[in-house]
């Protein structure tokens, strides 16, 4: 017997009857997501890449080799020695993916942690309290909706030059928008329910309504859009890095991979096929994983 | 100490404006969702709030939960005002139970946590003692103890129901606020939840405010009715004085509406014939001249005063002596 701890085994009907808990519910649908679970896996394995870059990379990505500089990759004729090739100043082009994979998921989940934490406190606020706080989160939206990114980006870091710490904030203080925007339609379609109220009739302060009330049944649109704003955030990290004015060579960046082997592009092809093809991977992942979210956490939103 | 007679629940002259912008360059207005609104409620007594959808009754109940203020007036619980400052113990008196127990419990929460947060919130007892109370509460309303770790989407809409009055009960308040609570059940279901507040306000001596459109239902539970139109409490009297004498024309035709299982009566006709007014622009005179079967020429350009009797409050000229003697003599 399975069962012999307990005096009863577990009544079938009772088992059946119970719905199941939205924790059960959602574990469930997880389960039959094939995008979702294509972009957990593809992002979980560059994840573990990019935290464990100093084991798995086979060669420093600094090091430089002046005698075998853009030797091919292993598949065009290449020597196992180094996988990928080596780019024009002969570094391992393997160990330089493995370490701009850091650089992009830094980039990606810090400027998506900065403008998540702008914009749902601007939504948010801007949904529960309403009238001129609204008002007032509105009209910013609407002048950063004015802003062009690139070109922002681009004046800020004329200004104060290229670097890691400057790209991020740029990146996590301009993409807050869509999460405000997100962010206040949810707390606007959530405050007005009867639980809120409830809460409120109870005596609960604001920030204990805001924070246990409504926050719990918006996290799910704020997941789905911090997804989103990381893809947004990487693939804006690469345009600035490609167009020089993102992350500073030497530091591996797989825009500037693809910048550095431009010049090159049309006898050794592979020098800007890589990167982009690893580029376009993780984005895809990410993008996946975002739609796969709302899916699965919102299934009455699915059309 | 207060007298015993002192009403624990009063409005006094309570009216409550909105601002209503028409478009976006539109003038904004004022809408007059309650209009000098005057009732007491006694301890124990259930008093009916009945009336069409859009007549005030919702506000009234926000007023009364301290989530509104009233624009000018005074609600009095126990003889003393409520103000900002004693916002919990005003929760600890007052509990709301509202309509749909679809959208007033958190999905996200188990019937633990949801029955539990007034206790937190006001920070009674402890972990332990709180749990009990729950659970204690749980038995009160008729529900197993297993349900405690289940979510709301894993109950119906009665159980749901019950999980609500539960979470109102707990801190054992003294005035229920109980906003069409039957409304979003299934028949069925209906009388248990009706039975199981009226149990509750016998062991509880709790006081009820009862809002309804179900006349049904208010007759079953109700001690006193007041019959609410656009804001105005157009008449009031125990529950037997309107069910048996039915004074205002309005209530008259309330009373029509209802009902009947009987076959071959097809659907009432209540000769209230246009629909609602508008709020903004509410029509001259008495409010509900419009749509009145008895209505006369006094009606469109005179309202009505209130006119308190022995058996409770009327607002119309039908029955003011006054208004009659002259439309005798002219």
């Amino acid at each position: 017997m399975t069962h012999s701890s307990s005096a009863l085994p577990p009544d079938p009907l009772l088992q059946e009857t119970l719905a199941p808990t939205p924790a059960e519910r959602l574990r469930r649908r997880v389960a039959g997501h094939k995008g979702l679970l294509f972009g957990g896996v593809v992002l979980g394995l560059l994840t573990i890449v990019a935290l464990f870059a100093p084991l798995i990379a086979p060669h420093d990505p600094y090091a430089q080799n002046l005698m075998g500089r853009m030797q091919p990759p292993v598949f065009l004729d290449g020597t196992w020695e180094h996988i990928l090739g080596t780019d024009h100043l002969g570094r391992d082009y393997l160990s330089r993916l493995i370490y701009g994979a850091r650089i992009s998921l830094l980039i990606g989940t810090v400027a998506a942690l900065i403008s998540g934490t702008i914009g749902t406190i601007l939504g948010v606020s801007a949904g529960y309290f309403g009238g001129r706080v609204d008002a007032v989160v509105t009209f910013l939206i609407n002048v950063r909706l004015a802003l062009p990114v690139v070109l922002v980006a681009l004046a800020v870091v004329a200004l104060l030059g290229g670097s890691l710490t400057v790209v991020i904030c740029v990146l996590g203080f301009l993409l807050w928008d869509r999460f405000a925007v997100v962010m206040r339609t949810s707390t606007l379609q959530v405050r007005n329910r009867d639980y809120v109220t409830a809460a409120q009739a109870i005596g609960g302060s604001t920030p204990r309504v805001i924070l246990s009330e409504i926050m719990p049944n918006i996290l799910n649109n704020l997941i789905v859009v911090i997804t989103l704003e990381m893809a947004h955030a990487i693939l804006l990290e690469a345009v600035l890095s490609f167009l020089g004015l993102g992350v500073q060579p030497p530091t591996p960046s797989w825009g500037l991979m693809v910048a550095e082997g431009k010049n090159m592009m049309l006898f050794e092809p592979w020098l800007v096929l890589i990167p982009g093809a690893v580029l376009f991977v993780l984005v895809l992942a990410i993008n996946l994983l975002g739609d796969g979210l709302r899916d699965v956490t919102a299934p009455e939103g699915r059309n | 100490m207060n007298s015993p007679d002192t009403p624990i629940l009063e409005l006094r002259d309570v009216t409550k404006t909105y601002t209503v912008k028409q478009g976006l360059f539109g003038k904004s207005k004022p809408l007059t969702a309650l209009n000098g609104i005057s009732l007491q409620l006694n301890r124990s007594d259930v008093l009916g709030l009945v009336g069409e959808s859009g007549c005030g009754k919702s506000t009234m109940a926000k007023i009364l939960l301290g989530l509104e203020a009233p624009t000018s007036g005074q609600v009095l619980v126990d003889g003393k005002p409520i103000g900002g400052e004693n916002r919990l113990e005003l929760a600890r008196r007052i509990q709301p139970i509202f309509q749909d127990p679809y959208s007033s419990l958190n999905p996200r929460k188990s019937i633990e946590d949801i029955i539990a947060l007034p206790l937190r919130v006001h920070h009674i007892g402890d972990e332990a003692s709180r749990l009990k109370k729950v659970r204690d509460i749980l038995d009160v309303v008729g529900l197993p103890s297993r349900v405690l770790t289940n979510y709301p989407s894993q109950m119906s809409g009665g159980q749901r129901q019950r999980v609500a009055i539960a979470r109102a009960l707990v801190m054992r308040p003294e005035i229920v606020i109980c906003d069409e609570p039957t409304s979003a059940l299934d028949v069925s279901v209906q009388s248990q939840i009706l039975n199981l507040l009226g149990e509750l306000r016998r062991e509880f001596n709790l006081t009820y405010l009862f809002i309804s459109h179900d006349l049904a239902v208010v007759e079953h539970l109700a001690t006193r009715v007041a019959v609410m139109y656009l804001g105005q409490v157009v008449e009031e009297n125990s529950v037997e004085g309107m069910f048996v004498q039915t004074r205002h024309p309005y209530s008259k035709a309330l009373l029509e509406s209802v009902l009947t299982p009987e076959p071959g009566l097809g659907v009432p006709d209540t000769h209230l014939g246009m629909a609602y007014p508008n709020p903004i622009e509410p029509p001259s005179g008495c409010h509900f001249h419009p749509r009145c079967a008895a209505v006369s020429e006094i009606c469109k350009q005179q309202a009505p005063r209130t006119q308190l009797t022995t058996y409770g409050r009327i607002k119309c000229h039908l029955h003011d002596e006054t208004v009659q003697a002259k439309l005798v003599q002219a």
